[in-house]
């Protein structure tokens, strides 16, 4: 279909551009992660003259990063954890039990994924303030678990769906419960649904801004997105620092993008959610 | 009595998702419409019914007709930007070549890193003295002196949808590269004996054969772009002169920073009257692909 000079000369040359749109602003913040102060505050050098960590040991040793970073990793595993045991529970009558009123309930998980944070935030500060749970791990994980459930429901149904029709009916017949039927044969079945739901929902909560902005006061709770935005500058923007803690906020993403990224589109296809 | 039975265990499955989903998303969007007849002030303790004020006051408010232009403006032109660029990237790494897997999982990377970060990223690129941006820009000869791009109420917006595009195209990818995986290729060859055109097959095949992926993208590119926050705040926090300032925006700080909880939520209301509004019409004009996708799923 297509001629033999433009897969060896045009093809290439296509790749290489969406390549450089991708990587090149990420790799430029790496760089600048490296460079000493005095040069960043001009342009050339593009490159620095002598690679420096000096933003980053600025970061651990004088602005307690490494507190921003246990907040984050707690919060995303945590709402990780809690997010797929509800959504799972959930998902498997949903795709397999004769329920009444289950479309509606589909519609309306459906629906509240639709929901803008900006909508629910105040009333849901409000209701946090009241609990004293303000500036604590468990504000975040409970409202980032509510926003990854639609995701989470959503994906693990379509994967249990896909089981042949006679399993369940078969694991019956043998004498399961339904509860056994659920945890021995389609928790295992479905491990691959598992995967993608809890890569999503983990980078959603490791990147989620909004609620990790209002619902935190102090860095004991502060997770790295709003850490990076509240950088204290004195004179200037600590460009450095920040590119430093961008990198860092970035590597477990790019692990879990190299390892996992068909199992990213496999969820995202499934579920189509999340921008 | 099967299905009865059937019900009280499936209630008990659901139990734990619809008392979160109740408590977190159902709840506070009623708390949300109550609080939007009433003038709350949060730090005052002022908290009186006063019907829709809040509603015939944002009306007349020009700063939140401003913030629908400003959210209309970015969330077209960035879904439009975005669905475009998209459909090229997907119909290139559709292709089979070596190392297509890795260029893929690459043109994914910006969509998962947090917005925090691209924001960071980008408004460092756009410094205007310090820019890489300028700095390139400079050196093409494009431009003679510095460009404050973040500080310019014509260009500060357009800035934050290159950054916008950067960062959700490859959801647009990664789901009209599924889209195009599964076009039958009887299809392709059927245009190929006929002698098409690669154009004419794009136009007469492949497009339409994306219709129901594309009309998924939209619906949720739409909806995602409407209640776009993170970006914005972070880039420009809605300045210079509030030309970058959307409706979430506009929002976060009658809430947060005034701390007007009744007129916020009024602001609330309205946006997602506008989301839900914005979901069902494209839903209504999907509604024969939607069905027969959920035909098929369900």
């Amino acid at each position: 279909m297509r001629s033999g000079w433009q897969r060896s000369l045009l093809l290439p040359l296509c790749v290489t551009v969406v390549l450089s749109w991708s990587l090149l602003p990420i790799a430029w913040q790496v760089t600048t992660s490296l460079k000493p102060n005095a040069e960043l505050l001009s342009l050339p050098p593009l490159f620095p003259s002598a690679p420096t960590t000096e933003h980053y040991r600025v970061l651990f040793e004088e602005q307690s990063f490494h507190q921003s970073l246990i907040n984050s990793a707690v919060v995303s595993v945590l709402t990780t954890v809690a997010a797929l045991v509800i959504g799972a529970l959930a998902a498997f009558p949903l795709a397999r039990l004769r329920i009444a009123g289950k479309g509606m309930f589909l519609g309306v998980v459906l629906a509240a994924s639709m929901f803008p944070a900006i909508v629910t935030v105040g009333p849901l500060f409000v209701i946090i303030r009241a609990l004293g749970l303000r500036d604590t791990w468990w504000a975040l994980v409970i409202s980032h678990t509510s926003f990854a459930l639609p995701l989470t429901i959503w994906i693990l149904t379509n994967f249990m769906r896909e089981l042949p029709d006679d399993l369940y009916r078969a694991a019956r017949v043998d004498g399961c419960t339904p509860w056994q039927a659920f945890i021995y044969i389609f928790v295992p079945l479905c491990r691959p649904g598992f995967a993608a739901a809890a890569i999503l929902v983990f980078l959603f909560s490791w990147t989620e801004f909004l609620f990790a902005l209002t619902f935190t006061a102090t860095e004991a709770s502060r997770t790295i997105p709003v850490a990076i935005v509240l950088f204290p500058g004195i004179h200037e923007i600590p460009w450095g620092e920040m590119a430093a803690a961008s990198v860092i906020v970035t590597v477990p993403v790019f692990v879990l993008v190299a390892l996992f990224h068909k199992h990213i589109v496999l969820g995202l296809t499934a579920g189509a959610v999340k921008g | 009595m099967k299905a009865f039975s059937d019900t009280r265990t499936g209630t008990m499955f659901l139990a734990p998702a619809i008392v979160i989903l109740s408590a977190i998303s159902l709840y506070p969007i009623c708390a949300l419409i109550w609080l939007s007849f009433r003038h709350h002030v949060l730090p005052f303790d002022i908290d009186q019914f006063i019907g829709l004020e809040n509603y015939t006051a944002l009306l007349s408010t020009a700063r939140f007709w401003n913030s629908l232009v400003v959210t209309g403006y970015f969330a077209i032109l960035s879904v439009t930007i975005e669905i475009v660029v998209g459909v090229v990237i997907a119909l290139l790494l559709s292709l089979s070549f070596r190392g297509v897997g890795w260029v893929r999982a690459a043109v994914i990377l910006p969509w998962a890193i947090p917005t925090v970060v691209t924001a960071k990223i980008w408004d460092w690129m756009f410094q205007p003295y310090v820019g890489v941006f300028n700095y390139a820009l400079e050196a093409m000869e494009i431009i003679d002196g510095p460009v404050n791009w973040l500080g310019s109420p014509v260009l500060a917006i357009n800035a934050a949808i290159v950054a916008d595009v950067w960062k959700t195209t490859p959801f647009v990818v990664i789901l009209v590269l599924a889209g195009l995986a599964v076009i039958p290729q009887d299809l392709y060859r059927a245009a190929a004996i006929d002698g098409a055109s690669s154009w004419q097959t794009f136009w007469h095949i492949t497009l339409p054969q994306l219709g129901t992926v594309l009309m998924v993208v939209i619906l949720f590119r739409v909806v995602d772009a409407v209640r776009v926050f993170d970006l914005l705040y972070v880039m420009t926090g809605g300045g210079p002169a509030d030309t970058t300032e959307t409706l979430s925006i506009y929002t976060y700080k009658i809430l947060f920073q005034t701390l007007q909880f009744g007129y916020g939520s009024a602001l609330g209301v309205t946006m997602f009257l506008l989301v839900a509004g914005l979901s069902l019409v494209q839903l209504w004009i999907g509604r024969d692909m939607f069905r027969r996708m959920i035909g098929k799923r369900v």
